[in-house]
């Protein structure tokens, strides 16, 4: 049963993938980056990590695709046309990713899975993880956000320049 | 299971970088940086282990740098598109400010 | 899985007599009639409106995007019907006991933005968009002072699991933990009412600040639903009606469903987590065991329809609250809803995740 869904949000993760490779529409893009993330949190949960689940669908669903749909709406014409947007260098781009995809897939293949074992994490571990072997990490990433805030506030604040 | 989990994370990276290749609208560029970051972190916890979990360690963070990233990112192609009237990465192309 | 068997019906239920009891509130702080027509006292006005709204066209407009139009309300109702699937209903009844409840409740309602932007973009108006970015805005503004509010009791609590967050408030505390419930969670006062119980053990009286954390909450989540005063994304006079003006028919009772879907998800998890969730109100006073006469016995269907029957009596006191909040109060400015939001909400907020973690040192 588990095994049956981890195929199909599988596939729903990476037709949403190519969707958003292929389409010209950037809302229409971002709204399959919602299937992809939710799909790929739903093989979280399906990979017993309940909380990185939970995480990613508050913080990547919840927060940044909306940022971006912002993006989208401030940066384009919304109203009787669809944003719009083509695309250049298919053919490099196309052996590039898939010479990549070749190549990690052979050594993904070759690789020694035996030693792996997913098995149920606690969120009592990951909060004690946190408090002691994760603590600089932890203090870290907050201050990255704290800066993060200040940047682009400041960064997208119009300055009254005195000409 | 696992070996399935690395082949997709491989796959979602891959059409990520083509993405990123591809597109003219900085937008869409994000949009294929998030997806390689998800790809990343599909693996981390495909791999944690029980008592450790250090992969779901490193995708906690990894989802928070990625927030922290989009935020100033899109307040960059904001700022882009002030200047240039446009985020079409190929009509972007003087240093002059 | 099995809370769907109760929640459906009785959302569907409950949106009816609601809409009826906002009319008649209304009214009743109008110093009007409201609607006394059909039936007796007005009762099915709802039932009729219902019944024309369900005959009514469904009209896409011409230059919509059609299939987001199409999906978008269905999207919008979906999210906010999973996250009842988490909600303990009674000692032995919970949709789906996941460890990180409260956190992947938390994470299914910020999805609701998702489906509104959907609604408002696919109408292709300018006052769906605009009503569609602000509510956008206005809801993850708000979710921040929401979380940390959510997180005060958190702190107390110890856990993100919503049934053990109920058991902890009442008589049956026993059940899941050893530890004993002190008067206001402190054992200096020496005053053990684990057998006490009612209201005695609710997190409100617990942690007695925690009742000024649910005015935070109460205000956020005020704003969650795009209720007044802060229903700018549908401001009448400004936006004729925001995200859902090109909604027409069978959909838009859909997205006025999931309105009042989310008043109630806000309701019942307010009371979950602040005011004792399925458990009785009434103390034990030495032999009148009031508690355990209104609690039913562990396992049995009285302890079913005892904590069912406490749980949505106290979800209606909230959303009376919330009606009288909408009917009271005018509707705040844009810049005003966000400086509330920032500047005020969320460091007060702040300041009481400082305090609720030091009662917490304190209650060790």
């Amino acid at each position: 049963m588990i095994d049956v869904l981890i195929y199909f949000f599988s596939a729903l993760a990476a037709i949403s993938a190519l969707y958003i490779l292929f389409t010209s529409n950037i809302l229409y893009a971002a709204f399959a980056l919602v299937i992809t993330f939710l799909a790929i949190a739903i093989l979280y949960i399906l990979a017993n990590a309940d909380f990185v689940a939970a995480t990613q669908i508050m913080i990547y669903v919840g927060g940044i695709v909306v940022v971006i749909i912002f993006g989208v709406m401030l940066t384009n014409k919304l109203v009787n046309s669809a944003p719009k947007s083509g695309s250049h260098n298919k053919f490099i781009a196309f052996i590039i990713s898939g010479v990549l995809f070749t190549l990690l897939t052979f050594a993904i293949l070759d690789m020694n899975l035996g030693a792996l074992g997913v098995e149920r994490g606690n969120i009592q571990s990951l909060g004690y993880g946190l408090m002691t072997n994760y603590l600089l990490p932890f203090e870290m990433a907050a201050i990255l956000l704290l800066l993060a805030l200040i940047g682009a506030t400041v960064i997208v604040s119009q300055k009254n320049v005195k000409k | 299971m696992v070996l399935f989990y690395f082949i997709l994370s491989a796959f979602l990276f891959s059409v990520g970088l083509a993405i990123v290749i591809t597109r003219k609208n900085a937008i869409f560029v994000l949009i294929g940086i998030e997806l390689m970051l998800n790809a990343a972190n599909l693996n981390f916890v495909a791999m944690s282990k029980s008592i450790t979990l250090d992969g779901q360690f490193f995708a906690l963070f990894v989802i928070v740098v990625a927030a922290a990233e989009t935020a100033v990112g899109l307040a960059m192609v904001l700022k882009v598109f002030n200047y240039f009237k446009t985020v079409e990465l190929d009509k972007i192309n003087e240093l002059k400010g | 899985m099995t809370t769907v068997i109760f929640f459906l019906p009785f959302l569907l239920l409950f949106v009816v007599f609601g809409v009826y009891a906002e009319r008649k509130i209304s009214a009743f702080i109008q110093d009007r009639y409201g609607p006394m027509e059909v039936g007796y006292y007005g009762l099915l006005q709802t039932v009729a409106d219902l019944l024309k709204l369900i005959q009514k066209e469904d009209i896409v407009p011409d230059k919509a995007d059609r299939k987001l139009f199409l999906i978008a309300p269905i999207v919008i109702f979906i999210v906010i019907f999973t996250s009842f699937s988490l909600l303990p209903l009674s000692p032995d009844w919970q949709g789906s006991s996941v460890q990180t409840g409260v956190f992947f409740l938390m994470a299914i309602i910020s999805l609701d933005v998702i489906g509104i932007i959907m609604a408002g973009w696919a109408s292709n108006n300018k006052f769906s968009l605009l009503g569609a970015i602000r509510s956008a805005a206005q809801i993850i503004a708000y979710e921040v002072p929401l979380t940390l509010s959510i997180l005060c009791v958190l702190v107390i609590t110890q856990t993100l699991d919503l049934q053990t967050i109920s058991y902890q408030q009442g008589i049956w505390s026993t059940v899941i933990t050893d530890e004993p419930n002190y008067l206001f969670g402190l054992a200096v006062t020496n005053i053990n009412i684990t057998e006490v119980g009612g209201i005695l053990t609710w997190n409100v009286v617990r942690m007695p600040l925690l009742f000024l954390v649910w005015v935070i909450y109460f205000i956020s989540s005020l704003a969650e639903c795009n209720r007044a005063p802060f229903d700018l994304p549908e401001a009448e006079s400004e936006l004729v009606a925001g995200f859902q003006t090109e909604y027409s028919g069978f959909r838009w009772s859909i997205v006025a469903l999931s309105e009042y879907a989310m008043m109630l998800l806000v309701s019942l998890l307010g009371v979950i987590l602040f005011f004792g969730s399925w458990n009785t109100p009434l103390p034990n006073l030495g032999n009148i065991e009031l508690a355990t006469w209104t609690s039913g016995t562990l396992g049995s269907p009285s302890a079913y329809l005892w904590g069912i029957f406490w749980l949505v009596s106290k979800t209606f006191v909230m959303i009376f609250l919330q009606m009288w909040a909408r009917w009271t109060f005018p509707r705040v400015r844009i810049d005003q809803l966000m400086s509330l939001g920032w500047k005020y909400l969320t460091p007060i907020a702040l300041i009481f995740l400082l305090f609720c973690s030091i009662w917490r040192l304190l209650m060790l």
